[in-house]
């Protein structure tokens, strides 16, 4: 049964390249092999959610399916789970993502007039990307370093006591396309 | 060889640590010297980070605020034998900032290396697992009641009740269930002792699933928080092959194992029923309580839910015994309260101190006042749903029933500073704008009833009908308050209402200003 799901994500995506840049029968062998490796787990559906996004960039409509069908779910029930979260995206990010922490701690060492003027420059808004499609700026709702804030993470990687020019240095790295 | 070691904890990453320690190896190599880099978690005193520390025959001596060009310098001044630099601050122990502290849960971060379970075992791991597994089960719920020990997510609620309740429940299964949610802004404890001492957090775990009688537990960790996730991944693999975890742990005859979940950017998932629907692959949406967790919980199972530092306290606690444990704090708030000093603070980081310290002797003796130089306005303590303590309050001292009595909460020991620049409207606002962000959507109080806050705070920034629009909050508060579901919508009149009563000049619009 699954594999039928996952033939159907072929055709959904068939004719073009996919954003990972492999042909569709790739992702959904990918997808596949995602589902196999999560098939004893309980309550498996977040990281299952998570393995597609790292292996995709993003929560593919097409992976719905296969991924309902493979946990016993309906496709509603899949579909509720990701636009819940925060983090699953139904469209691929920007080459770079940054995010830049919103919370109070932040707020208290001018974080919120640091994120507005960065935003104002790169011309986008919270969530936005750049037109270039390099970076895609997400706010983050604390990173756990408050204590030498403003925050933000680069692409995983952590940065602190930001200022705007330090900002502005990690955008223009960022946006390089 | 000579050692030296540096933090890889997320603070000392995000201030250069990296960079730092590909010095020191240029630098080494260069000079044609054999050093061995020990990388630690953090000590806590993110102020100092990168905080490098060398090993000599008078103690680790460490040098604070080090960037890769300072590295030349500290090698040309004697770094390995802890020689004289402007950057030098002695053994860090000796520090008034440490020196004032009592680290029972934090004792080891900072200074072992996280992944090594020799290290941990030299200096003092699993013992408490030891005395757990020697003394039986009910004896270890006892020494828990005994000790004291509250919840330190935020409720407080005493966690030998919650423990025992599990125990007693008949189930074919039960879980351990690790709250590693830790999404309250000002907040990082969890996550710099799961990078920095995570088997502290595997060795309770181990004990709490002993006494209950649990086979499985889960961490679930904030995506936020990439580095913890791949500590305690990497620990969890180490306390396998060290028999700390696995199919008979610590000798016991007794099997427990451990899996790390991740979270997904919801900040209602540190809510406990919310993280339980979460890693049963739902939405996470808070459920009504009763039935408890402690009885029926995760998959329909009794569950014990504890918070990172709830369940980190455990070892201490079995090792030195629950009446040690309680002999410290204050009142009911007893053991040791790992505040985290936040925001617009000089010295900030995570101060370890037994309940009942003032908050104005925290931030000033700690934190050295603001960072800006400017004068402390306000004060949030206990996250976003936490109130704003003006200064009048900050004789207030960290003890549960005192800052409830103060009209505030603890929380999770989340303390940030804001000096005389911030606008406690906009801080208000905020307040409504993130519930209504980050509400589940169940009970209509929190979900309608934050969008309809945050639009009469607009409206009184407009100088639109002012007095009516204070009333319509004043309302909205009460019913979040009185009729949520949880404490998302329950808690979010905290910010508000505490900005309200204690800022109300920052509420008179730009219209009334100008009359």
């Amino acid at each position: 049964m699954r594999g039928a799901h996952v033939a159907s994500m072929d055709q959904a995506t068939r004719g073009k390249a996919s954003n990972t840049g492999l042909p569709a029968p790739a992702d959904a062998a990918q997808l596949e092999a995602i589902l196999a490796a999560h098939a004893d787990s309980e309550g498996a559906l977040l990281p299952v959610l998570h393995a597609v996004q790292e292996t995709f960039g993003y929560v593919p409509a097409a992976a719905v399916a296969p991924i309902a069908e493979a946990l016993n779910l309906s496709k509603a029930e899949v579909t509720g789970v990701v636009s819940f979260y925060h983090d699953f995206r139904d469209a691929p990010a920007g080459r770079h993502v940054l995010k830049l922490c919103r919370a109070e701690a932040c707020q208290a060492m001018g974080g919120r007039g640091l994120a507005e003027r960065a935003l104002r420059r790169l011309g986008i808004g919270w969530g936005g990307t750049t037109a270039n499609g390099a970076l895609t700026v997400e706010a983050v709702y604390c990173l756990g370093l408050c204590a030498i804030a403003p925050a933000a993470l680069l692409d995983g990687e952590p940065v602190a006591r930001l200022d705007g020019p330090a900002l502005d240095v990690l955008c223009a790295r960022a946006e390089a396309p | 060889m000579s050692r030296l070691f540096l933090p890889r904890d997320a603070a000392a990453l995000a201030l250069g640590a990296e960079a730092v320690g590909e010095a020191i190896a240029r630098e080494a190599s260069a000079r044609g010297l054999s050093v061995e880099i020990v990388r630690t978690g953090t000590r806590g005193a993110c102020w100092l980070e990168p905080l490098l520390e060398a090993e000599t025959p008078a103690g680790r001596i460490g040098y604070g605020g080090v960037s890769p060009g300072d590295v030349p310098g500290l090698f040309e001044a004697g770094l390995l034998v802890g020689g004289a630099h402007p950057k030098r601050v002695g053994r860090p122990g000796d520090l008034p900032w440490f020196a004032g502290q009592t680290r029972l849960t934090f004792a080891r971060c900072g200074i072992v290396d996280p992944l090594s379970i020799e290290d941990y075992r030299a200096h003092g791991g699993c013992e408490g697992l030891a005395r757990a597994v020697a003394m039986g089960p009910e004896a270890v719920l006892e020494e828990i009641v005994k000790s004291g020990l509250r919840g330190r997510g935020g409720a407080g609620f005493p966690a030998g009740i919650k423990w025992r309740t599990a125990a007693r429940a008949d189930a074919d299964r039960k879980y351990i269930v690790c709250n590693a949610d830790e999404g309250d802004s000002g907040t990082f404890a969890d996550r710099m002792l799961m990078e920095g001492d995570p088997f502290l957090l595997i060795e309770g775990m181990a004990i709490a699933g002993y006494a209950v009688g649990a086979r499985q537990g889960y961490v679930y960790i904030r995506s936020e928080y990439p580095h913890a996730i791949r500590t305690v991944r990497a620990a969890i693999e180490r306390a396998r092959g060290a028999g700390l975890l696995g199919a008979d742990i610590a000798g016991s005859g007794f099997g427990f194992d451990i899996a790390v979940r991740v979270g997904a950017g919801a900040y209602i998932c540190g809510e406990e029923t919310a993280l339980l629907d979460s890693l049963e692959g739902k939405r996470g949406v808070v459920r009504a309580k009763p039935p408890l967790p402690a009885i029926e919980g995760l998959f329909g199972r009794p569950t014990v839910i504890n918070n990172v530092l709830t369940l980190a306290a455990a070892p201490w606690i079995l090792a030195h015994g629950g009446a040690a444990y309680a002999a410290l704090g204050a009142g009911r708030s007893l053991g040791t309260l790992a505040v985290q000093l936040a925001g617009n603070v000089a010295r900030g980081g995570l101060v370890e101190v037994p309940f009942g310290l003032s908050l104005r002797a925290l931030i000033e003796e700690w934190g050295g006042g603001t960072a800006s130089g400017r004068p402390v306005r306000a004060v949030q303590v206990g996250g976003p749903l936490g109130a704003y303590f003006p200064e009048s309050l900050l004789g207030t001292p960290l003890d549960y029933e005192a800052f409830a009595a103060a009209g505030g909460m603890l929380g999770h020991g989340g303390v940030v500073v804001f000096d005389d620049s911030v606008d406690m409207a906009a801080q208000a606002r905020f307040a409504f704008e993130f519930c209504a962000a980050e509400s589940c959507g169940k009970c209509t109080p929190c979900r309608i009833g934050a969008v309809r806050g945050m639009e009469a705070m607009d409206r009184i920034a407009a100088g639109t009908e002012v007095a009516r629009n204070r009333a319509l909050i004043d309302d909205l508060c009460e019913l979040m308050a009185d009729a949520s579901l949880c404490a998302m919508g329950g808690l979010t009149p905290n910010p508000v209402a505490s900005a309200l009563r204690h800022f109300p000049e920052d509420f008179r619009s730009a219209a009334q200003a100008a009359e």
